[in-house]
């Protein structure tokens, strides 16, 4: 038997309890200097990539061989039309770090998701079920942990072939392991609380158990760490993109843009730092805003 | 002994299934035969190699001939060097271990100090500045600081060659890359294995008896801080192998990992394979050791059998 104290299930109680909690969240955000940061940072780069056919001054993918290599703006030889330079083929910087954000925060989003499903099933099966089916999903996760997460990727584009749907699938069957392990903890302590213990005894099924108490338990603790590693995934598909098993031409990445720009960095260093710049800001952005949630939603974790 | 025995024990069924996940993506999914022939190649050629590299067994049995190869170390040969690809992939170990090892060191020499003097001065400017750095670093891509370091170093100042191996300055800015990388995890997790340490009955004690608070730090603190920094420096194990892939590329390393993006980029799968499971078994090794090592440093700590 655990000793921690019992805590109640959540239960939904009024709107008027959600909003005085909705305040307190907005209040804490204000207090909270790096929460804010990184909250504004988030939101500027989604409303970016949401708004990016419309923001960006030209097209991203127009080669213009007279303006290759343009310095910035406030350089020598720079102009004002192209703010941040141009690349190897005359394409404007700005435009294609603007576009670029579509590709991270579709690949971040939707790997996290995919991710976080297998985690959350696996780890709950675990959890819940324990006994050989336990052992095995353990054994998995092991392995998953044996071999670096990079490596993974590698065989699995080696054998689909890269592209965005691909690098999708490859990361979310690489990443969830990290969920299924904290999920599978948090349900193992979670159903030894009495609450469950009687809810089995009134003859609830296992979904019902699930659904109304192991789930409400779970759900911050994996709101956090879900959000972080979007900031995980955006660095890892850079990192694949790089290495040109990625995002493919003529489509943009910022990870692909890094491995252009690193030809040229003897004579234009431009073409390689900002798209680097745009994927830091980006990922502390969500680090920030991540720890800020784990304070407020799960002050347990560490 | 009997704690070393059950984990090598464990390991079994780990190794079982890397190898049950590679032999699914590398068969099932994959077809040997549209990569080893030419696309002109006739169905009737097709099937006749199928038959010769018994593809056309039942899949456990495939499964089965599959394993007894690799327990030989026959992977295949490589599509490139028409060679066998263990060999290619040990030949290139040393130079990789050679950048995990002064990675590592990068990583040690910046993350321990600087871990625990900023649990010393816990909540100071100091404190704050370590705190920001190792967030920063590991906000940063790995290979884009590698880049920026070429761009500052060998570019703009000339001092380090921009990539390629041979001599000492060869190795200093991968190590860099690689080292900082770590180091920003570490710091992290030294620093708060030292404030666990500072706040625990025994550092209370010692202060109560009033001793000099460097003599607490010194002979009390330190000490047992230093311990959790072996299962630290073990868990980075999978992390510096796997950015040892990227930095080897930015760097034109000669190592195992440049050799495995090549390999994926040709999709030369024994070589894949074969430098999957050397990866695999030695961050398992390298686990197990720090286990050992950890345990004989804190006789505190007795395993259940």
């Amino acid at each position: 038997m655990s000793m921690q104290t019992q805590v109640e299930p959540n239960v939904v109680e009024g709107t008027k309890k959600d909003k005085s909690r909705f305040l307190k969240i907005i209040q804490s955000l204000l207090k909270s200097k790096t929460g804010f940061i990184g909250f504004f940072i988030v939101l500027t780069v989604v409303f970016v990539g949401v708004f990016a056919n419309y923001l960006a001054p030209h097209d991203y993918a127009q080669t213009n061989v007279d303006n290759r290599l343009m310095p910035p703006f406030w350089m020598e030889g720079g102009s004002p039309e192209h703010i941040l330079g141009t690349d190897n083929l005359g394409r404007d910087v700005l435009s294609r770090i603007i576009i670029g954000s579509r590709v991270s925060l579709l690949v971040g989003v939707s790997s996290v998701i995919v991710a976080g499903f297998i985690g959350l099933v696996l780890g709950l099966i675990s959890g819940y079920y324990g006994k050989w089916i336990d052992q095995v999903i353990m054994r998995l996760v092991d392995s998953f942990l044996a071999i670096p997460n990079i490596l993974f990727m590698l065989i699995f584009l080696a054998v689909i072939g890269p592209s965005l749907a691909s690098i999708i699938i490859v990361l979310g069957f690489t990443t969830w392991v990290v969920y299924a392990r904290m999920v599978r903890s948090e349900t193992l302590s979670v159903k030894e609380r009495d609450y469950v213990k009687s809810a089995r005894a009134v003859g609830a099924s296992d979904f019902i158990i699930i659904r109304r108490y192991i789930l409400p338990n779970i759900i911050s603790s994996f709101i956090v760490i879900a959000t972080l590693n979007v900031a995980t995934t955006i660095i890892l598909e850079s990192s694949l993109s790089f290495l040109g098993l990625g995002i493919q031409p003529p489509e943009v990445s910022w990870g692909l843009m890094l491995s252009d720009g690193r030809d040229y960095l003897a004579t234009s260093w431009w073409v390689a730092t900002f798209p680097g710049l745009a994927i830091t800001i980006t990922v502390l952005g969500i680090i920030f805003l991540g720890d800020w949630l784990r304070d407020v939603l799960d002050p347990k974790i560490k | 002994m009997r704690y070393f025995i059950s984990n090598v024990i464990k390991i079994i069924p780990v190794l079982f299934l890397i190898s049950l996940i590679v032999f699914i993506l590398v068969r099932v999914t994959g077809d040997p035969v549209a990569l080893m022939l030419p696309e002109t190649a006739t169905d009737q050629e097709r099937e006749e190699l199928r038959e010769a590299l018994g593809l056309n067994d039942p899949l456990y049995i495939q499964y089965f001939n599959y394993m007894k190869d690799v327990l030989r170390g026959d992977f295949g040969d490589s599509l490139r060097y028409n060679q066998p690809a263990l060999g290619i992939v040990l030949e290139r170990l040393p130079a990789s271990f050679t950048l995990a090892l002064s990675s590592m060191a990068v990583a040690v020499l910046l993350s321990v100090p600087a871990g625990i003097y900023s649990a010393i001065k816990r909540n100071t400017f100091s404190d704050l500045i370590i705190t920001g750095a190792s967030v920063l670093g590991k906000a940063m891509p790995n290979f884009w600081v590698g880049i920026m370091l070429i761009l500052l170093f060998s570019v703009n100042l000339g001092i380090f060659p921009v990539s390629g191996s041979g001599t000492l300055a060869h190795l200093v800015l991968p190590s860099i890359t690689l080292g900082t990388g770590i180091a920003a995890e570490m710091t992290r997790l030294i620093r708060s294995s030292m404030l666990e340490v500072l706040n625990s009955e025994y550092i209370r004690t010692a202060r109560s008896k009033g001793l000099h608070e460097a003599f607490v730090i010194n002979k009390h603190a330190l000490r047992n801080a230093l311990i959790p920094v072996v299962t630290i420096m073990a868990l980075q194990t999978s992390t510096l192998i796997g950015g040892t892939l990227i930095t080897e590329t930015v760097f034109s390393w000669p190592g195992m990992g440049q050799l495995l993006v090549q390999a994926v980029n040709l999709r030369d799968m024994a070589v894949v394979q074969a430098a999957t499971f050397i990866i695999a078994i030695l961050v398992i090794l390298s686990n197990l050791t720090a286990d050992l090592v950890y345990r004989y440093l804190d006789p505190r700590i007795k395993y259940e059998d």
